[in-house]
Protein backbone atom coordinates (compact mmCIF):
# COMPACT_ATOMS: atom_id res chain seq x y z
CA UNK A 1 0.00 0.00 0.00
CA UNK A 2 1.34 3.44 -1.08
CA UNK A 3 1.82 6.28 1.82
CA UNK A 4 -0.81 8.28 0.80
CA UNK A 5 -3.30 5.80 1.57
CA UNK A 6 -1.72 4.54 4.63
CA UNK A 7 -2.01 8.22 6.14
CA UNK A 8 -5.51 8.79 4.38
CA UNK A 9 -6.34 5.54 6.89
CA UNK A 10 -4.55 6.71 9.43
CA UNK A 11 -6.46 10.10 9.04
CA UNK A 12 -9.58 8.64 8.82
CA UNK A 13 -8.71 6.32 12.20
CA UNK A 14 -6.92 8.55 14.21
CA UNK A 15 -10.32 11.24 13.82
CA UNK A 16 -12.43 8.13 14.97
CA UNK A 17 -10.63 7.08 17.87
CA UNK A 18 -9.86 11.39 18.89
CA UNK A 19 -13.75 11.55 18.95
CA UNK A 20 -13.98 8.72 21.00
CA UNK A 21 -11.63 9.72 23.82
CA UNK A 22 -12.60 11.69 26.59
CA UNK A 23 -12.85 12.30 30.02
CA UNK A 24 -17.12 12.37 30.12
CA UNK A 25 -18.22 9.12 28.83
CA UNK A 26 -20.05 9.21 25.89
CA UNK A 27 -22.50 6.38 24.00
CA UNK A 28 -22.50 5.97 20.20
CA UNK A 29 -25.69 4.82 20.06
CA UNK A 30 -27.04 7.34 22.37
CA UNK A 31 -26.06 9.94 19.74
CA UNK A 32 -28.59 8.30 17.27
CA UNK A 33 -31.79 10.42 18.79
CA UNK A 34 -29.44 13.89 17.98
CA UNK A 35 -29.82 15.20 21.19
CA UNK A 36 -29.13 15.13 25.19
CA UNK A 37 -25.98 14.64 26.51
CA UNK A 38 -23.96 12.40 24.40
CA UNK A 39 -25.02 14.67 21.66
CA UNK A 40 -23.75 17.78 22.93
CA UNK A 41 -20.13 16.25 24.46
CA UNK A 42 -19.90 15.71 20.38
CA UNK A 43 -20.73 18.83 18.93
CA UNK A 44 -19.65 21.42 21.90
CA UNK A 45 -16.42 19.22 22.84
CA UNK A 46 -15.28 16.65 20.35
CA UNK A 47 -15.96 17.72 17.40
CA UNK A 48 -14.87 21.07 17.94
CA UNK A 49 -11.33 19.86 19.31
CA UNK A 50 -11.27 17.21 16.37
CA UNK A 51 -11.12 20.13 13.99
CA UNK A 52 -8.92 22.37 15.82
CA UNK A 53 -6.36 19.82 15.87
CA UNK A 54 -6.57 18.95 12.05
CA UNK A 55 -6.90 22.49 11.12
CA UNK A 56 -3.72 23.59 13.14
CA UNK A 57 -1.89 20.05 11.85
CA UNK A 58 -2.52 21.61 8.57
CA UNK A 59 -2.09 25.13 8.85
CA UNK A 60 1.43 24.83 10.43
CA UNK A 61 3.28 22.64 7.94
CA UNK A 62 1.96 24.50 5.46
CA UNK A 63 3.74 27.84 6.91
CA UNK A 64 6.82 26.02 7.27
CA UNK A 65 6.91 25.12 3.69
CA UNK A 66 6.19 28.33 2.10
CA UNK A 67 8.61 30.26 4.55
CA UNK A 68 10.66 27.29 3.53
CA UNK A 69 10.10 28.30 -0.38
CA UNK A 70 10.75 31.97 0.19
CA UNK A 71 14.11 31.56 2.29
CA UNK A 72 15.05 28.65 0.77
CA UNK A 73 16.32 26.99 3.46
CA UNK A 74 14.77 23.84 5.16
CA UNK A 75 15.42 24.49 8.36
CA UNK A 76 12.94 27.77 8.62
CA UNK A 77 9.89 27.42 10.32
CA UNK A 78 7.22 29.84 12.13
CA UNK A 79 9.20 29.15 15.55
CA UNK A 80 12.74 29.55 14.06
CA UNK A 81 12.30 32.76 12.38
CA UNK A 82 10.59 34.90 14.82
CA UNK A 83 7.61 34.73 13.69
CA UNK A 84 5.44 32.56 16.28
CA UNK A 85 6.74 34.69 18.98
CA UNK A 86 5.88 37.82 17.55
CA UNK A 87 2.25 36.90 17.05
CA UNK A 88 2.47 36.31 20.97
CA UNK A 89 4.05 39.88 21.29
CA UNK A 90 1.27 41.37 19.55
CA UNK A 91 -0.82 39.32 21.55
CA UNK A 92 -0.29 40.78 24.41
CA UNK A 93 0.42 44.21 23.35
CA UNK A 94 -3.53 43.76 22.00
CA UNK A 95 -4.60 42.32 25.57
CA UNK A 96 -2.99 45.57 27.27
CA UNK A 97 -4.00 48.64 24.84
CA UNK A 98 -7.59 47.08 24.18
CA UNK A 99 -8.34 44.23 27.06
CA UNK A 100 -12.04 44.29 25.89
CA UNK A 101 -11.07 43.80 22.39
CA UNK A 102 -13.00 40.65 20.80
CA UNK A 103 -11.13 37.69 19.04
CA UNK A 104 -10.79 38.90 15.94
CA UNK A 105 -8.58 42.05 16.82
CA UNK A 106 -6.22 40.09 18.81
CA UNK A 107 -6.11 38.24 15.85
CA UNK A 108 -5.41 41.13 13.78
CA UNK A 109 -2.51 42.46 16.39
CA UNK A 110 -0.96 38.89 16.26
CA UNK A 111 -1.30 38.95 12.44
CA UNK A 112 0.61 42.31 12.07
CA UNK A 113 3.32 41.94 14.39
CA UNK A 114 3.93 38.29 12.79
CA UNK A 115 4.17 39.86 9.49
CA UNK A 116 6.56 42.76 9.91
CA UNK A 117 8.68 40.17 12.45
CA UNK A 118 9.15 37.75 9.42
CA UNK A 119 9.25 41.10 6.87
CA UNK A 120 12.05 41.81 8.60
CA UNK A 121 13.71 38.12 9.26
CA UNK A 122 13.34 38.33 5.69
CA UNK A 123 15.21 41.19 4.35
CA UNK A 124 17.92 40.18 7.31
CA UNK A 125 18.33 36.94 5.56
CA UNK A 126 18.53 38.25 2.47
CA UNK A 127 20.93 40.83 3.05
CA UNK A 128 23.44 38.92 4.76
CA UNK A 129 24.66 35.67 2.70
CA UNK A 130 25.32 32.97 4.36
CA UNK A 131 27.65 29.90 3.27
CA UNK A 132 26.18 27.60 6.05
CA UNK A 133 22.70 26.69 5.87
CA UNK A 134 22.42 26.22 9.46
CA UNK A 135 23.02 29.83 10.37
CA UNK A 136 19.70 31.02 8.91
CA UNK A 137 17.66 29.50 11.40
CA UNK A 138 20.27 30.22 14.15
CA UNK A 139 19.75 33.99 13.28
CA UNK A 140 15.78 33.24 13.29
CA UNK A 141 16.10 32.08 16.86
CA UNK A 142 18.42 34.43 18.38
CA UNK A 143 15.86 37.09 16.63
CA UNK A 144 13.01 35.15 18.22
CA UNK A 145 14.89 35.14 21.57
CA UNK A 146 14.95 39.27 20.81
CA UNK A 147 11.15 38.98 20.51
CA UNK A 148 10.02 37.09 23.19
CA UNK A 149 12.59 38.80 25.67
CA UNK A 150 10.90 41.77 25.12
CA UNK A 151 7.38 40.25 25.38
CA UNK A 152 8.37 39.16 28.43
CA UNK A 153 9.86 42.47 30.10
CA UNK A 154 6.36 44.02 28.97
CA UNK A 155 4.30 41.43 30.41
CA UNK A 156 6.51 41.82 33.49
CA UNK A 157 6.41 45.53 33.63
CA UNK A 158 2.17 44.97 33.52
CA UNK A 159 2.17 42.14 35.88
CA UNK A 160 1.27 39.86 33.23
CA UNK A 161 4.15 37.56 32.84
CA UNK A 162 2.32 34.33 34.81
CA UNK A 163 -0.48 34.15 32.39
CA UNK A 164 1.76 34.88 29.10
CA UNK A 165 3.85 31.62 30.51
CA UNK A 166 0.22 29.66 29.71
CA UNK A 167 0.40 30.68 26.10
CA UNK A 168 3.83 29.07 25.71
CA UNK A 169 2.60 26.07 25.53
CA UNK A 170 -0.10 24.41 22.68
CA UNK A 171 -2.70 23.42 24.50
CA UNK A 172 -6.18 21.79 22.95
CA UNK A 173 -8.32 21.48 26.62
CA UNK A 174 -9.69 24.66 26.63
CA UNK A 175 -11.10 24.34 23.05
CA UNK A 176 -15.08 24.40 23.36
CA UNK A 177 -17.55 25.06 20.55
CA UNK A 178 -17.38 29.21 20.92
CA UNK A 179 -13.74 30.18 20.64
CA UNK A 180 -12.29 28.19 18.55
CA UNK A 181 -14.15 29.10 15.28
CA UNK A 182 -11.44 31.86 13.79
CA UNK A 183 -9.25 28.53 12.95
CA UNK A 184 -11.49 27.97 10.15
CA UNK A 185 -9.55 31.02 8.50
CA UNK A 186 -6.71 28.26 7.95
CA UNK A 187 -9.38 27.03 5.81
CA UNK A 188 -9.00 29.50 3.09
CA UNK A 189 -5.28 29.81 3.55
CA UNK A 190 -4.97 26.81 2.49
CA UNK A 191 -6.51 26.51 -0.26
CA UNK A 192 -4.67 29.73 -1.68
CA UNK A 193 -1.51 27.95 -0.87
CA UNK A 194 -2.30 25.33 -2.69
CA UNK A 195 -3.75 27.10 -6.01
CA UNK A 196 -0.35 29.23 -5.55
CA UNK A 197 1.96 26.08 -4.99
CA UNK A 198 3.61 26.67 -8.34
CA UNK A 199 4.65 29.99 -7.59
CA UNK A 200 6.33 29.34 -4.58
CA UNK A 201 8.00 26.19 -5.60
CA UNK A 202 8.83 29.04 -8.36
CA UNK A 203 10.58 31.34 -5.51
CA UNK A 204 12.21 28.53 -3.97
CA UNK A 205 14.36 28.77 -7.46
CA UNK A 206 15.56 32.10 -6.35
CA UNK A 207 14.92 35.32 -6.97
CA UNK A 208 16.04 35.57 -10.25
CA UNK A 209 15.17 32.16 -11.74
CA UNK A 210 11.56 33.13 -10.45
CA UNK A 211 11.85 37.04 -12.73
CA UNK A 212 13.24 34.81 -16.04
CA UNK A 213 10.31 32.56 -15.15
CA UNK A 214 8.42 35.92 -15.39
CA UNK A 215 7.21 35.65 -11.31
CA UNK A 216 7.54 38.57 -9.13
CA UNK A 217 9.30 38.37 -5.77
CA UNK A 218 8.41 41.15 -4.01
CA UNK A 219 4.83 40.44 -4.78
CA UNK A 220 4.69 36.46 -4.47
CA UNK A 221 7.11 36.53 -1.33
CA UNK A 222 5.11 39.53 0.13
CA UNK A 223 1.46 37.09 -0.40
CA UNK A 224 3.19 33.86 1.05
CA UNK A 225 4.28 35.90 4.54
CA UNK A 226 0.40 36.90 4.79
CA UNK A 227 -0.54 33.47 4.27
CA UNK A 228 2.23 32.19 7.01
CA UNK A 229 0.88 35.32 9.27
CA UNK A 230 -2.85 34.53 9.13
CA UNK A 231 -1.89 31.27 10.30
CA UNK A 232 0.16 31.70 12.82
CA UNK A 233 -2.08 34.75 13.96
CA UNK A 234 -5.19 32.36 14.83
CA UNK A 235 -3.39 29.40 16.27
CA UNK A 236 -1.54 31.72 18.44
CA UNK A 237 -4.09 33.05 20.07
CA UNK A 238 -6.54 29.97 19.59
CA UNK A 239 -4.35 27.12 20.56
CA UNK A 240 -0.77 28.81 21.46
CA UNK A 241 2.21 27.59 20.30
CA UNK A 242 3.30 23.99 18.57
CA UNK A 243 7.00 24.22 18.02
CA UNK A 244 8.65 21.29 14.94
CA UNK A 245 5.58 20.43 13.41
CA UNK A 246 6.17 23.14 10.70
CA UNK A 247 9.70 21.73 10.19
CA UNK A 248 9.76 17.97 10.48
CA UNK A 249 6.93 17.33 8.55
CA UNK A 250 7.92 19.01 5.35
CA UNK A 251 11.68 17.81 5.36
CA UNK A 252 10.19 14.26 5.91
CA UNK A 253 7.64 14.36 2.88
CA UNK A 254 11.16 16.34 1.02
CA UNK A 255 13.06 13.01 1.14
CA UNK A 256 10.40 10.89 -0.04
CA UNK A 257 8.41 13.33 -2.70
CA UNK A 258 10.59 15.84 -3.34
CA UNK A 259 9.88 19.66 -4.05
CA UNK A 260 6.72 19.57 -6.47
CA UNK A 261 4.25 21.69 -4.19
CA UNK A 262 1.44 20.55 -6.43
CA UNK A 263 2.11 17.42 -5.55
CA UNK A 264 3.73 17.45 -2.00
CA UNK A 265 1.27 19.82 -0.44
CA UNK A 266 -1.72 17.21 0.15
CA UNK A 267 1.09 14.57 1.58
CA UNK A 268 1.67 17.28 3.52
CA UNK A 269 -1.07 18.33 4.71
CA UNK A 270 -2.54 14.68 5.48
CA UNK A 271 0.70 13.80 7.42
CA UNK A 272 0.80 17.25 9.89
CA UNK A 273 -2.95 16.35 10.26
CA UNK A 274 -1.79 12.75 11.78
CA UNK A 275 1.02 13.63 13.11
CA UNK A 276 -0.73 16.35 15.89
CA UNK A 277 -3.85 13.92 16.22
CA UNK A 278 -1.50 11.59 17.46
CA UNK A 279 0.27 13.84 19.54
CA UNK A 280 -3.30 15.24 20.91
CA UNK A 281 -4.40 11.37 21.83
CA UNK A 282 -0.68 10.90 23.58
CA UNK A 283 -1.63 14.23 25.53
CA UNK A 284 -4.82 13.00 26.48
CA UNK A 285 -4.45 9.36 27.20
CA UNK A 286 -0.49 9.52 29.12
CA UNK A 287 -2.12 10.67 32.77
CA UNK A 288 -5.62 10.30 31.88
CA UNK A 289 -8.00 11.93 33.32
CA UNK A 290 -5.68 14.96 33.46
CA UNK A 291 -3.93 16.42 29.76
CA UNK A 292 -0.37 17.47 29.13
CA UNK A 293 -0.75 20.26 26.81
CA UNK A 294 0.10 19.72 23.33
CA UNK A 295 2.96 22.03 22.99
CA UNK A 296 4.97 19.33 25.43
CA UNK A 297 4.07 16.51 23.27
CA UNK A 298 4.28 17.57 20.02
CA UNK A 299 7.81 19.62 21.18
CA UNK A 300 9.13 15.94 22.03
CA UNK A 301 7.88 13.75 19.28
CA UNK A 302 8.57 16.70 16.89
CA UNK A 303 11.85 17.08 18.34
CA UNK A 304 12.54 13.09 18.21
CA UNK A 305 11.66 13.27 14.33
CA UNK A 306 14.03 15.88 13.41
CA UNK A 307 16.66 14.37 15.52
CA UNK A 308 16.66 11.23 13.44
CA UNK A 309 16.36 13.44 10.10
CA UNK A 310 19.38 15.26 10.46
CA UNK A 311 21.62 12.08 11.67
CA UNK A 312 19.88 10.44 8.61
CA UNK A 313 20.85 13.41 5.86
CA UNK A 314 24.48 13.26 7.51
CA UNK A 315 24.86 9.39 7.20
CA UNK B 1 17.56 40.94 -31.99
CA UNK B 2 18.80 43.07 -29.03
CA UNK B 3 20.56 46.08 -29.55
CA UNK B 4 22.09 48.01 -26.66
CA UNK B 5 22.97 51.73 -26.80
CA UNK B 6 25.05 53.60 -24.21
CA UNK B 7 25.00 51.46 -21.14
CA UNK B 8 25.99 52.49 -18.07
CA UNK B 9 26.48 50.83 -14.69
CA UNK B 10 28.32 51.61 -11.46
CA UNK B 11 28.70 49.78 -8.07
CA UNK B 12 29.38 52.46 -5.46
CA UNK B 13 32.20 54.45 -6.92
CA UNK B 14 33.17 51.74 -8.91
CA UNK B 15 32.14 52.03 -12.84
CA UNK B 16 31.31 48.30 -13.87
CA UNK B 17 29.71 49.11 -17.56
CA UNK B 18 31.01 52.38 -19.35
CA UNK B 19 28.84 53.73 -22.49
CA UNK B 20 28.55 50.25 -24.20
CA UNK B 21 26.59 50.21 -27.22
CA UNK B 22 26.64 46.82 -29.63
CA UNK B 23 23.97 44.13 -31.02
CA UNK B 24 22.66 40.81 -30.75
CA UNK B 25 21.66 39.83 -34.29
CA UNK B 26 18.63 37.48 -34.06
CA UNK B 27 19.29 33.41 -35.31
CA UNK B 28 23.27 34.00 -34.03
CA UNK B 29 25.06 32.49 -31.39
CA UNK B 30 27.21 35.71 -29.89
CA UNK B 31 29.74 35.38 -27.47
CA UNK B 32 30.68 37.38 -24.57
CA UNK B 33 34.48 37.71 -23.87
CA UNK B 34 37.00 39.52 -22.02
CA UNK B 35 39.02 39.34 -19.30
CA UNK B 36 37.65 39.05 -15.93
CA UNK B 37 35.71 41.74 -14.43
CA UNK B 38 35.26 43.28 -17.67
CA UNK B 39 31.43 43.62 -16.96
CA UNK B 40 30.13 40.59 -19.20
CA UNK B 41 27.72 39.26 -16.66
CA UNK B 42 26.69 42.63 -15.98
CA UNK B 43 25.73 43.30 -19.09
CA UNK B 44 24.41 39.85 -19.59
CA UNK B 45 22.19 40.24 -16.08
CA UNK B 46 21.07 43.50 -17.76
CA UNK B 47 19.95 41.82 -21.03
CA UNK B 48 17.79 39.22 -18.55
CA UNK B 49 16.28 42.21 -16.78
CA UNK B 50 18.12 41.09 -13.38
CA UNK B 51 19.67 44.16 -13.17
CA UNK B 52 18.60 47.44 -14.06
CA UNK B 53 21.62 50.10 -15.70
CA UNK B 54 22.01 53.45 -14.52
CA UNK B 55 22.22 55.02 -17.84
CA UNK B 56 21.58 53.56 -21.81
CA UNK B 57 18.89 51.50 -23.51
CA UNK B 58 17.85 47.57 -24.62
CA UNK B 59 16.00 47.43 -27.35
CA UNK B 60 14.38 43.85 -27.73
CA UNK B 61 13.03 44.21 -31.40
CA UNK B 62 13.22 47.50 -31.23
CA UNK B 63 11.05 47.85 -28.42
CA UNK B 64 12.38 49.26 -24.93
CA UNK B 65 12.88 46.06 -22.88
CA UNK B 66 11.30 47.93 -19.56
CA UNK B 67 8.25 48.55 -21.83
CA UNK B 68 7.56 44.91 -21.46
CA UNK B 69 5.86 43.09 -18.92
CA UNK B 70 7.99 41.05 -16.63
CA UNK B 71 5.65 37.88 -17.51
CA UNK B 72 5.71 38.81 -21.57
CA UNK B 73 9.06 38.96 -21.22
CA UNK B 74 9.57 35.61 -20.22
CA UNK B 75 8.23 34.49 -22.94
CA UNK B 76 10.57 36.02 -25.50
CA UNK B 77 13.79 35.52 -23.10
CA UNK B 78 15.19 32.78 -21.08
CA UNK B 79 18.29 33.11 -18.66
CA UNK B 80 20.35 30.83 -17.23
CA UNK B 81 22.80 32.08 -14.28
CA UNK B 82 25.67 30.40 -13.70
CA UNK B 83 25.68 28.09 -11.70
CA UNK B 84 22.22 28.34 -10.33
CA UNK B 85 21.60 27.55 -6.71
CA UNK B 86 18.96 25.50 -6.57
CA UNK B 87 18.75 22.81 -3.86
CA UNK B 88 14.85 21.79 -4.33
CA UNK B 89 14.49 18.25 -4.66
CA UNK B 90 12.89 17.94 -7.88
CA UNK B 91 13.06 15.47 -10.37
CA UNK B 92 14.56 16.73 -14.03
CA UNK B 93 11.09 16.14 -15.54
CA UNK B 94 9.34 18.61 -12.93
CA UNK B 95 12.52 21.09 -13.10
CA UNK B 96 11.93 21.15 -17.01
CA UNK B 97 8.04 21.62 -15.97
CA UNK B 98 8.77 24.58 -14.70
CA UNK B 99 10.65 26.23 -18.10
CA UNK B 100 6.70 26.32 -19.50
CA UNK B 101 6.03 28.37 -16.19
CA UNK B 102 5.63 31.98 -18.13
CA UNK B 103 2.71 30.33 -20.33
CA UNK B 104 1.11 27.67 -18.14
CA UNK B 105 1.51 29.09 -14.69
CA UNK B 106 2.40 25.72 -13.34
CA UNK B 107 -0.49 23.34 -14.41
CA UNK B 108 0.95 21.87 -17.42
CA UNK B 109 -1.04 21.26 -20.57
CA UNK B 110 -0.63 19.11 -23.73
CA UNK B 111 1.35 21.66 -25.74
CA UNK B 112 3.97 22.48 -22.25
CA UNK B 113 4.11 18.26 -21.89
CA UNK B 114 5.33 17.94 -25.94
CA UNK B 115 8.04 21.17 -25.12
CA UNK B 116 9.23 19.62 -21.95
CA UNK B 117 9.07 16.17 -23.75
CA UNK B 118 11.06 17.53 -26.97
CA UNK B 119 13.41 19.69 -24.38
CA UNK B 120 14.79 16.73 -22.87
CA UNK B 121 15.02 14.68 -25.63
CA UNK B 122 17.17 17.45 -27.13
CA UNK B 123 19.59 16.99 -24.63
CA UNK B 124 19.23 13.41 -24.49
CA UNK B 125 17.94 13.25 -21.38
CA UNK B 126 15.40 10.62 -21.58
CA UNK B 127 16.99 8.22 -19.48
CA UNK B 128 17.35 10.77 -16.34
CA UNK B 129 13.71 11.87 -16.17
CA UNK B 130 12.80 10.59 -13.03
CA UNK B 131 16.03 11.55 -11.47
CA UNK B 132 16.12 13.98 -8.37
CA UNK B 133 18.35 17.21 -9.56
CA UNK B 134 20.06 17.25 -6.11
CA UNK B 135 21.49 13.83 -7.16
CA UNK B 136 22.94 14.29 -10.50
CA UNK B 137 26.49 14.89 -11.36
CA UNK B 138 27.48 18.66 -12.12
CA UNK B 139 27.12 18.48 -15.91
CA UNK B 140 24.26 16.53 -15.90
CA UNK B 141 22.49 19.13 -13.47
CA UNK B 142 23.58 21.79 -15.83
CA UNK B 143 22.15 20.00 -18.80
CA UNK B 144 19.21 19.76 -16.98
CA UNK B 145 18.84 23.50 -16.51
CA UNK B 146 19.44 23.89 -20.02
CA UNK B 147 16.78 21.74 -20.53
CA UNK B 148 14.45 23.96 -18.64
CA UNK B 149 15.40 27.27 -20.29
CA UNK B 150 14.72 25.47 -23.57
CA UNK B 151 11.71 23.90 -22.72
CA UNK B 152 10.80 28.03 -22.30
CA UNK B 153 10.54 28.32 -26.24
CA UNK B 154 11.50 31.59 -26.13
CA UNK B 155 13.56 33.41 -29.18
CA UNK B 156 16.05 34.08 -27.20
CA UNK B 157 18.82 32.79 -25.03
CA UNK B 158 20.99 34.37 -22.53
CA UNK B 159 23.46 31.79 -20.69
CA UNK B 160 25.83 33.33 -17.93
CA UNK B 161 29.00 31.20 -18.35
CA UNK B 162 27.15 27.37 -19.13
CA UNK B 163 30.43 25.16 -19.08
CA UNK B 164 31.56 26.57 -15.59
CA UNK B 165 32.77 23.38 -13.77
CA UNK B 166 32.15 21.01 -16.88
CA UNK B 167 34.27 18.20 -17.65
CA UNK B 168 35.16 18.45 -21.57
CA UNK B 169 32.61 16.03 -22.93
CA UNK B 170 29.62 17.94 -21.40
CA UNK B 171 31.30 21.01 -22.57
CA UNK B 172 31.31 20.16 -26.40
CA UNK B 173 27.69 18.84 -25.60
CA UNK B 174 26.09 22.12 -24.39
CA UNK B 175 28.00 23.92 -26.99
CA UNK B 176 26.68 21.26 -29.84
CA UNK B 177 23.10 21.82 -28.42
CA UNK B 178 23.61 25.70 -28.54
CA UNK B 179 24.76 25.46 -32.10
CA UNK B 180 21.63 23.17 -32.52
CA UNK B 181 19.08 25.33 -31.34
CA UNK B 182 20.78 28.44 -33.53
CA UNK B 183 20.70 26.63 -36.86
CA UNK B 184 18.02 23.96 -36.66
CA UNK B 185 15.30 26.51 -34.31
CA UNK B 186 16.19 29.73 -35.14
CA UNK B 187 16.85 30.82 -32.10
CA UNK B 188 18.89 33.93 -30.67
CA UNK B 189 21.74 33.05 -28.04
CA UNK B 190 23.84 35.18 -25.93
CA UNK B 191 26.79 33.69 -23.63
CA UNK B 192 29.51 34.83 -21.48
CA UNK B 193 31.93 32.45 -21.87
CA UNK B 194 35.51 32.27 -20.82
CA UNK B 195 36.92 29.71 -23.05
CA UNK B 196 38.06 31.14 -26.24
CA UNK B 197 38.48 27.87 -28.23
CA UNK B 198 34.85 27.46 -27.56
CA UNK B 199 33.72 30.50 -28.45
CA UNK B 200 35.73 30.94 -31.94
CA UNK B 201 34.29 27.52 -33.00
CA UNK B 202 30.53 27.59 -32.02
CA UNK B 203 29.50 31.41 -32.05
CA UNK B 204 28.96 33.39 -34.92
CA UNK B 205 29.85 36.50 -33.59
CA UNK B 206 32.16 38.14 -30.38
CA UNK B 207 31.56 40.86 -28.22
CA UNK B 208 34.74 41.66 -26.43
CA UNK B 209 34.60 43.56 -23.50
CA UNK B 210 37.59 45.18 -21.02
CA UNK B 211 37.24 46.97 -17.78
CA UNK B 212 33.71 48.08 -18.12
CA UNK B 213 33.89 49.31 -22.34
CA UNK B 214 33.16 47.58 -25.34
CA UNK B 215 36.99 46.19 -26.72
CA UNK B 216 35.85 45.22 -29.75
CA UNK B 217 33.05 43.00 -31.78
CA UNK B 218 32.07 41.20 -34.81
CA UNK B 219 31.91 38.04 -36.42
CA UNK B 220 34.37 35.43 -35.31
CA UNK B 221 36.54 35.84 -38.55
CA UNK B 222 37.31 39.22 -37.96
CA UNK B 223 37.54 39.50 -34.58
CA UNK B 224 39.51 35.87 -33.28
CA UNK B 225 43.01 37.30 -34.65
CA UNK B 226 46.61 36.62 -32.76
CA UNK B 227 46.66 40.55 -32.50
CA UNK B 228 43.03 41.53 -30.84
CA UNK B 229 43.14 38.77 -28.68
CA UNK B 230 46.62 39.68 -27.28
CA UNK B 231 45.37 43.48 -26.88
CA UNK B 232 42.38 42.10 -25.05
CA UNK B 233 44.05 39.14 -23.22
CA UNK B 234 47.63 40.39 -22.58
CA UNK B 235 48.44 37.43 -23.79
CA UNK B 236 50.60 35.75 -26.34
CA UNK B 237 48.43 34.05 -28.64
CA UNK B 238 49.23 31.41 -31.62
CA UNK B 239 45.96 30.60 -33.98
CA UNK B 240 46.05 27.81 -35.82
CA UNK B 241 43.36 27.38 -38.08
CA UNK B 242 42.43 23.95 -39.41
CA UNK B 243 39.78 22.34 -41.56
CA UNK B 244 37.94 21.40 -37.85
CA UNK B 245 38.25 25.45 -36.95
CA UNK B 246 40.39 27.43 -35.29
CA UNK B 247 43.00 26.43 -32.00
CA UNK B 248 44.15 29.67 -29.83
CA UNK B 249 46.77 28.63 -28.22
CA UNK B 250 47.53 30.71 -25.37
CA UNK B 251 49.32 28.19 -23.04
CA UNK B 252 53.22 28.74 -23.35
CA UNK B 253 53.57 32.39 -24.57
CA UNK B 254 56.46 33.57 -26.05
CA UNK B 255 58.76 35.49 -24.61
CA UNK B 256 58.19 37.68 -21.23
CA UNK B 257 54.33 37.95 -20.21
CA UNK B 258 54.41 37.63 -16.70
Amino acid sequence: MSIPSVLSLGFVLLCLVSLAVGVKPMAWHALLSLSGDAWTTLTASRLPRLAAVVLTGVGLPMCGVILQQIVRNRFVEPATSGGLDAARLGLLVSLILAPAMGTLGRMLFALVFCLAACALYLAIVRRIHFRNTVMVPVIGLMYGSVLSAIAEFYAYRHNILQSMQGWLLGDFSKIVEGNYEILYLTLPIILVTYLYAHRFTVLGMGEDMATSLGVSYAVTAGLGLLLVSVTVAVTVITVGTIPFVGLVIPNLVVLYYGEHLRHTLPIVALAGACLLLVCDLISRLLIYPFEIPIGLTAGSVGGVLFLLLILRRNR
Amino acid sequence: MISVHNLSKRYGGRTVLADVSTRFPARQVTSLIGPNGAGKTTLLMMLARLLSPDQGEILLAEQPVHDIRLADYARRVATLRQSPGINLRLTVEELVGFGRFPYSRGTLTETDRHAVADAIEFLSLTPLRQAYIDELSGGQRQMAFLAMTIAQQTDCLLLDEPLNNLDMKHAVQIMRALRRLCDEQGRTVVLVIHDINFAANYSDRIVALKQGRLHFSGPVADTVTEARLQDLYDLDFDIVRSERGRLCNYFNPQGDWS
